[in-house]
């Protein structure tokens, strides 16, 4: 108790403190998964007045594994991603075997976006290119005003 | 952070956007080091690796593709750059680095110096 009087606020526990007040305040709170940026696929999405855009930022994925399903204007994206690592058998034969850095998302993934009212859901084009998965969903063509006479 | 008006690409002018740090994962074992990097939506053209003395550095530029008068609606990549860098260390003969970069997956493998390899010296006894 001596030493916690003598040093009654860390250094560490100020910082630590700070980096929990700057994530509360620019609203992102450290995920139970250890994610702060988000799940994975990261996704960002954009509107143009006859479009939505959807880019899926899913690298090294085939595509041939995307699960991509729209359904009552809900959007799902799943599937599952596998990364190169070292095998078990290397790991035990190979004294040297270690591994310094292990940031990058391994397993399965599922994201779901729910679609604004006008879509289309009949048209919706998806590619996958350079790991990015871009998702383009047109607009429904606004109805036409009409005028309507009363008898 | 989902009301951020600007999107990747949309980058003011005259103003670097602050990179974002990719994803890795670096694994050594007996013979080399093996780095991998999520670098998604970076073409082979906009990827740039520079080793310099003993600094490797991965840079990357995302693009998009997005259609004309697109509107950031929501932006979990809010950068259009990667950049990452990492000290190697005088074992690596980094001159012998190989690269391979597929659907936006880095992977690089850095090669022990011949002199850095493991050897086994036997002991005599006379």
């Amino acid at each position: 108790m001596l030493y916690r009087a003598q040093f009654p606020r860390s250094v560490f526990e100020e910082l630590d403190r700070l980096q929990r007040d700057m994530q509360q305040a620019f609203g992102f709170s450290p995920s139970i998964r250890g994610r702060i940026r988000g799940g994975f696929p990261a996704m960002n999405i954009g509107s143009t007045p006859t479009s939505v855009e959807i880019y899926l930022f899913l690298p090294g994925v085939d595509p041939k594994q995307i699960e991509l399903n729209v359904e009552k204007g809900v959007l799902v994206v799943a599937g599952e991603r596998r990364t190169e690592r070292p095998t078990a058998e290397a790991a035990q034969s190979d004294t040297k075997a270690i591994v310094h850095i292990d940031e990058r998302f391994s397993g399965r993934f599922r994201r779901v976006v729910t679609l604004p009212e006008d879509i289309d859901p009949d048209q919706i084009d998806a590619r996958y290119r350079d790991g990015l998965l871009h998702i383009c969903i047109q607009r429904r063509k606004p109805a036409e005003a009409r005028q309507i006479t009363i008898q | 952070m989902n009301e951020s008006n600007e999107i990747t690409q949309q980058v003011d002018e005259g103003r670097e956007p602050v990179p974002l740090a990719p994803y890795v994962d670096v694994f050594e074992d007996a013979s080399g080091i093996t780095v991998y990097a999520d670098l998604p939506g970076v073409s082979k053209e906009g990827l740039e690796l520079n080793i310099k003395e003993e600094t490797l550095t991965i840079r990357g530029t995302i693009s998009l593709g997005t259609p004309q008068g697109m509107e950031a609606v929501h932006a979990e990549v809010n950068s259009s750059k990667y950049q990452r860098t990492f000290t190697l260390s005088k074992e690596l003969d980094s001159e012998k680095t190989t690269a391979q970069f597929e659907s936006g997956v880095l992977k690089l493998r850095i090669p022990k110096g011949e002199h850095a390899q493991p050897r086994r010296i036997d002991v005599r006894v006379d």
